[in-house]
Formats: C-alpha cells, sequence, structure tokens
C-alpha cells in the first residue's frame, strides 16, 4: 500500500489494509508481524503511527507481544472471522450508502444484484 | 529539546522571520510548511545557529545554542555546498573531517540506498542525484536535530520514495527532524506535525494525525486553509 487518503488517519488505513491481510489469508494466524520500524518503512508512515497501529491491533487482540521476540498474528480463528465480517459490513453500508445517495432504495438495490451475478 | 523565543531577524527592510516561538521534541518529525520566501530557511539557520537573530534567543536542551550545541545539530542548506573536484567518496571525506559524529558506514549505506556509487563525479551530477548526495551526506551524521531545507526540490518520484524512506529511517526516541518543504504532499505521511509559517509568523503547529482525525481534512487542505483561503468540496 503506497497510496493514502490524506484526510483520514493514516494509522487506521495501515491498520484496515493489516486487517484485509489477516481476513484474506496472506497473513496466517501465528505469523509474525514486521517490527514497528519495518512497518514504517515499508509503507513509508512515520514511525510514532506505526506504534499506534501495533497498539490498535493490540487492543482489538488481532496480535499479541512476546517480549523480546515481536508481534505475532492472533490465532484465535472466532477473531479472524470476526474482522472478516466487520470488513464486509463496511463495504456493505458503504455500498447502501452510495446508492441511497443516487436514490436508490436498498430493495432496488438488492434486485440489481440479483441481476447482476 | 530546541526551542526559539520570540525570534525575530530582519535583513535591511525586511523582516524573514517575525517573533516566532516554537518549541521541538524529540521523537518527532516536523514539517515545516509555507511558501517560498515565508521564513522557513532563516528560521533553520537560526536554528543551526548559522545566522544570529536580530532579538529573541534559540534554545537548545534549556540552555541558549552555544558551539558545543550547535555541533548536535546537523542542517542541509538548498545551496549547493561541495567542490566541483569533489568525488562522492571525496565528499564523504570531507565531512568526517568536519564532524565526529559522522559515519562512513552509514554514509555508504545511504548512497546504495540513494542509487549512488563513490566513484561518481559531484560535477557530473544530474540534480537530483546531487539532491540525494547532499541528504545522504546529513543523515549520515549522528547528529540530534537534524534539519532538511526542500530535500524534495527536483526530485523525480522514485528519489522521493527513497528519500522518504531514508527519512523514516534515521528516525529515532531522541531525535527532532525538521523538514521544510512547500511540496506539502510529500509530508503527509511521514510527518508527526505540521509547522505553517506565514508572511514571517508562525500561523499553528499542528499533530497531522489529530488534523485528520478531528477535522477529516488534510494537511494540504489546511495548507490551502491558510495560504489561499480556499477549501471545500471543490
Amino acid at each position: 500500500m503506497t497510496s493514502y487518503n490524506a484526510s483520514v488517519p493514516i494509522y487506521l488505513q495501515v491498520v484496515h489494509s493489516i486487517k484485509e491481510k489477516i481476513a484474506t489469508g496472506k497473513i496466517s494466524p501465528g505469523d509474525k508481524l514486521p517490527s514497528g520500524r519495518e512497518l514504517a518503512l515499508k509503507y513509508t508512515i512515520n514511525p510514532n503511527t506505526a506504534a499506534r497501529v501495533y497498539q490498535t491491533l493490540e487492543q482489538e487482540q488481532l496480535l499479541f507481544t512476546r517480549r523480546g521476540l515481536g508481534s505475532f498474528v492472533t490465532e484465535d480463528k472466532s477473531k479472524i472471522a470476526a474482522i472478516k465480517e466487520e470488513m464486509a459490513e463496511g463495504i456493505l453500508e458503504e455500498f447502501l450508502a452510495g446508492m441511497e445517495r443516487l436514490g436508490i432504495s436498498a430493495e432496488e438495490a438488492i434486485e440489481m444484484l440479483k441481476k447482476k451475478k | 529539546m530546541l526551542e526559539s523565543k520570540e525570534i525575530t531577524k530582519v535583513f535591511g527592510k525586511k523582516t524573514a522571520v517575525d517573533h516566532i516561538s516554537l518549541k521541538l521534541e524529540p521523537g518527532y518529525i516536523y514539517a515545516m510548511l509555507g511558501p517560498n520566501g515565508s521564513g522557513k530557511t532563516t528560521w533553520m539557520k537560526m536554528a543551526a545557529g548559522l545566522i544570529k537573530p536580530t532579538s529573541g534567543e534559540m534554545y537548545y536542551n534549556g540552555r541558549p545554542l552555544d558551539v558545543d550545541s550547535r555541533r548536535e545539530i546537523a542542517y542541509m542548506s538548498t545551496e549547493p555546498y561541495f567542490y566541483s573536484w569533489m568525488s562522492v567518496a571525496d565528499v564523504g571525506k570531507y565531512y568526517q573531517d568536519f564532524f565526529a559524529d559522522f559515519s562512513m558506514e552509514k554514509y555508504r549505506e545511504l548512497l546504495s540506498y540513494m542509487e549512488l556509487t563513490e566513484d561518481m563525479k559531484t560535477k557530473a551530477l544530474s540534480s537530483g542525484m546531487m539532491a540525494k548526495l547532499k541528504i545522504a551526506v546529513t543523515l549520515a551524521r549522528d547528529a540530534k536535530v537534524i534539519m532538511l531545507d526542500e530535500p524534495l526540490n527536483g526530485i523525480d518520484l522514485l528519489a522521493r520514495d527513497q528519500i522518504m524512506k531514508g527519512i523514516v529511517e534515521v528516525t529515532g526516541p531522541n531525535r527532532v527532524l525538521v523538514i521544510s518543504s512547500h511540496l506539502v504532499e510529500e509530508l503527509e505521511t511521514v510527518a508527526d506535525y505540521a509547522v505553517f509559517i506565514k508572511q514571517s509568523h508562525l500561523i499553528e503547529v499542528r499533530g497531522l494525525e489529530e488534523l485528520r482525525a478531528s477535522e477529516g481534512i488534510s494537511v494540504a487542505d489546511k495548507y490551502r486553509q491558510i495560504y489561499a483561503n480556499i477549501g471545500g468540496a471543490f
């Protein structure tokens, strides 16, 4: 990820990107994550922002830190399923909000989806 | 760590910096923003001890800037400052003679990062390569305060990425970085704070993430609000 929406906190965007990698299986349960500094370099972000990314993911119990060893992705499958659900929910809401702006009702939108395949 | 109190610089009839009080804390990257001629360079040169303020004072760790504290401050100016006969290797040796905190090892590491080689002659470097060399030689110092004046000027996209990574690489909890630029977008993801300077005055210091979270706007949007009084959806 190298392009950001500069009007949205960068740490949230990186959190989202990592969650997506976990949800899609690009990063597996138990995988070691890069150090904060490596993350900052990889994403070309401020190191304090990178630290906040890990704090946030840790608060959400999606990763855990082993002192001296680094950060690892949770092995709790239910947590991973929950991220997937949360992300799907987000995409749906965005979709419905976009439709509403166009004056298309949820029912009409569902019909359109069915036709779309 | 580095603080200016009511610092002012007058050149003839022009006040370049007008009573700027600004405190920079270690562990953070500051983007010093403002159009050309707003006073960024003059402030940085005073902070580096290269020019004397007309009034007000610069403090380093609570004490007025002196010869000792100046050694801990690295400043990269916008002007070219190498002799044309020098090779990239000579530039490193020259710096090593001048600065006790210069690391040849770090310099070589940064050179390879910037895709420069030691045998290159400075007079044969393109403007982008020269800019990268200046940054490499400045970042190779183990200075507590590193100030880069317009490091992204005349640099292509790929080199900018290398430079931004180089900047991230040298950050640390005990170090202050100050980067001046009128290319606001380049610093959006990298800086902690934006320092807005307009017509010799300090307008505002804002945390970038805080600005995005509380107002839902980018630094570039804020820049437009401050300098052009335009904003909104279009």
